[in-house]
């Protein structure tokens, strides 16, 4: 296997896995999610779909509205408030060929399905020798920056990301966000999609409604240059690109890579890009220490330490306990941070 | 005041404790056939356990945990369910697993350290496998009843669990929803008395286990569990009932566990032997030994010949467990995702090489 094969590309669009503008649904985030899972329904009847208020109400960011009037009670179920349940039986379902498709209303919520995730899901193919297997999807909107309560805006996808038999996917666009979870629900073995709220409504993307999903295992490339490698996935995306485009008034062109698939991780297209452009900035809301971002140097560090003109630099949140909202923006990484970043690593000489 | 509401739990025994009938039986249930095959594999599964036991303690097995004394339960299970029902046991279930077709061979695989003795084959192909994270089997089986729900199929989900197990929300949580959702399942809660050397009335003020049922909203049966007659008449009616779509059923069936909680573990530690031997009192096997010697239709030279076959059937399943090679060394990766993701090539050719330095003792 050759170290810095081209990026494999994604369909339509080979730079941002965006599609082209025909016969297209204009649709934000948390729109697409809900057209992915409507189609995946419509075309796939063990697609069902389950969660704490995900029936009638359409879930409290509405990703599942009118999937209940259109589908029927016995595949969107309302579930009792119970986690640990909500993943205990996905996992049951999944066993009987079904795709369901959990929803934890936010991700801090997440922890008592985590025993589940990690004792039965991951592990349930490799237990029974692939006689049973887990296809199902675990949705959950994570992060911060919206002004919510507390235990509401954290993230923590390294926890998923740590744990073998797990895939784990971000999405930082409607396009991807349609096209990623339609993979999902479509790949044999579990998927942990975790959807950032603060951009679930934040730009609104031309979406074709076709049911063409987009690689779980590959890095989309989203902005091309030689200068610097810019590395982040979710929210972030919004300030890399910032960023980035910045940048450019100084004449640093920025290769910005979202990484979407947390795990697997395509080092491939990161190491082809550090390789061209020989410096890099890591960008993640999660907290610094054990982040996925540590990962991704270290991989960076084993792999194209030579090609690397300048050290890796990390722009992460802090590694403390995620202050409620009034100072919430202390925490978030921001636009100016990675400036700074880029910037200092720009100079290294 | 008023009651606002009002409930009993139900007990069910129909032999004493030294086999004699304490009631007619269910009509279902008057077949001398049945009652004979009944005592035969428990038989085996004792002998089975016992042979297991050995060879942990030979070097040749790993931790293990027998059903000595409980092995009524795990066959009424076996002896109720239809084939195309779901079985998803918890780790003492060696009794109703064999009866479901998993080879004897194959659960010793699973304790003897070998992924590949979960690979079912028979009834049990949807069966889950053994569960040792305490009460999270229940959820699942909760999801599997779900999905027959979803597709309109008539079948049920016997799920099993011990007595610990029911202070766990995996319990509580499971029983909720198949109460909310009448679910097609069967909960049955293997009362041994013990959880490791936590006693039954440390893990709950409640009276019973069964009434447990009763703040889901299901039905919750006690059973003498060491009574076949009166586990096979519980098991039949929740079956039943699963089957025709009339709701779920908790089963509190009490035993007592006769033997170690597993082979690591030294239960003199915490109980006294006269608490065993009072157990011993109580058992399965010969309850329904002396209630076929009673009706003349078991003699000792059947028994004889019973504990001959039982051993040379067990014994042939030894000797194909301990012929099978091991999985090579790459197996971790193989069934790790439907296709391993290049991100892990690399790892997994490094084990190959590991594993063929250390075959050359490198
Ligand atoms: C979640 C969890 N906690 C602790 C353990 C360790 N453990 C294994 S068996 C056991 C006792 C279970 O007792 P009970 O449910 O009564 O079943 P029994 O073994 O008596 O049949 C414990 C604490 C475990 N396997 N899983
Ligand atoms: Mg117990």
């Amino acid at each position: 296997m050759t170290q810095f094969q081209a990026t494999p590309e994604p369909h339509k669009n080979p730079i941002s896995g965006e599609q082209p503008e025909i016969e297209t649904t204009k649709a934000t985030l948390v729109e697409a999610i809900n057209l992915a899972l409507a189609h995946s329904m419509q075309h796939d009847e063990n697609v069902v779909v389950l969660g704490e208020d995900v029936g009638t109400n359409g879930g409290v960011f509405r990703a599942t509205v009118d999937l209940k009037s259109e589908f029927g009670l016995r595949r969107v179920m309302d579930t009792p408030l119970a986690e640990t349940l909500i993943a205990g039986i996905t996992i049951g379902m999944a066993s009987q060929g079904l795709k369901p498709v959990c929803e934890i209303q936010f991700m801090g919520f997440i922890y008592s399905t985590v025993e589940h995730i990690v004792s039965h899901a991951a592990r349930m193919r490799n237990r029974t020798r692939g006689r049973l297997t887990c296809p199902m999807v675990l949705r959950a909107p994570y992060g911060g920056g919206i002004h919510a309560p507390e235990h509401h805006s954290e993230s923590t996808e390294a926890m998923f990301a740590h744990i073998p038999g797990l895939q784990v996917v971000v999405p930082s666009s409607p396009a991807r966000a349609y096209g990623l979870l339609i993979s999902a629900i479509q790949s044999p073995d579990p998927v942990i999609f975790l959807e950032p709220k603060r951009i679930y409504r934040s730009v609104k993307q031309n979406i074709v409604n076709n049911g063409e999903g987009l690689p779980l295992e590959t890095c989309f490339t989203l902005k091309q240059g030689d200068d610097i490698t810019l590395i982040s996935w979710g929210a972030m995306i919004q300030e890399t690109l910032e960023a980035a485009t910045k940048l450019e008034e100084q004449n640093i062109h920025a290769d910005v890579i979202d990484v979407a698939s947390i795990k697997p991780l395509d080092m491939t297209t990161i190491l082809a890009s550090v390789e061209r452009t020989g410096r890099c900035v890591i960008i993640h809301e999660a907290a610094k220490t054990c982040g996925v971002g540590a990962e991704i140097s270290a991989q960076i560090a084993e792999k194209g330490l030579l090609s690397l003109l300048a050290p890796i630099a990390r722009v992460a949140g802090y590694d403390t306990i995620m202050p409620y909202y009034r100072n919430e923006d202390y925490y978030m990484p921001s636009t100016q941070q990675i400036m700074e970043a880029a910037l200092k690593t720009m100079a290294f000489q | 005041m008023k009651i606002a509401a009002d409930f009993t739990i139900p007990y069910y025994q129909y032999l004493s404790d030294e086999g004699k009938p304490l009631d007619s039986f269910p009509e279902q249930l008057c077949n001398t056939d049945l009652w004979v095959r009944f005592y035969k594999h428990m038989v085996l599964v004792r002998t089975f356990d016992q042979k297991v036991v050995a060879l942990q303690r030979t070097g040749q097995m790993g931790t293990y945990p027998s059903s000595l004394g409980q092995e009524a339960i795990g066959s009424a299970v076996g002896f109720s369910m239809a084939s195309d029902d779901v079985f998803v046991p918890y780790y003492r279930d060696q009794a109703t697993q064999l009866l479901r077709g998993v080879p004897m061979e194959d659960i010793m695989r699973y304790w003897g350290g070998d992924e590949r003795g979960s690979v079912f084959t028979g009834d049990a192909k949807e069966d889950f496998p053994t569960c040792v994270p305490i009460a999270t089997q229940i959820t699942h089986a909760a999801g599997i009843a779900t999905a027959f729900k979803v597709r309109r199929q008539r079948r049920a989900v016997v799920t099993t669990c011990g007595d610990g197990a029911t202070s766990r929300g995996d319990f509580s949580e499971s029983l909720n929803l198949a109460g909310t959702w009448q679910l097609p399942m069967v909960v049955v809660v293997n009362n041994n008395q013990w959880a490791i050397s936590v006693r039954r009335e440390e893990q709950t003020a409640a009276e019973t286990i069964a009434q447990k049922a009763i703040s889901a909203g299901i039905e919750g049966i006690q059973v003498d569990g060491n009574d076949p007659i009166a586990l096979l008449h519980v098991l039949n009616h929740a079956l039943e009932k699963a089957h025709n779509a009339k709701g779920p059923t908790l089963i509190e069936a009490i035993s007592y566990r006769l033997c170690d909680h597993t082979t690591a573990d030294d239960a003199t530690r915490y109980r006294s032997a006269e608490e065993l031997s009072k157990g011993w009192e109580r058992e399965p096997i010969k309850r329904l030994q002396n209630f076929l010697y009673g009706k003349k239709l078991w003699d000792e030279d059947q028994e004889k010949q019973l504990i001959a076959s039982c051993k040379e059937q067990v014994q042939s399943a030894v000797e194909v467990y301990t012929s099978i090679e091991s999985e090579p060394a790459e197996a971790m990766f193989d069934y790790l995702y439907a296709d391993l993701p290049q991100a892990l090539e690399e790892q997994r050719a490094d084990v190959i090489h590991k594993a063929s330095n250390m075959r050359r003792g490198a």
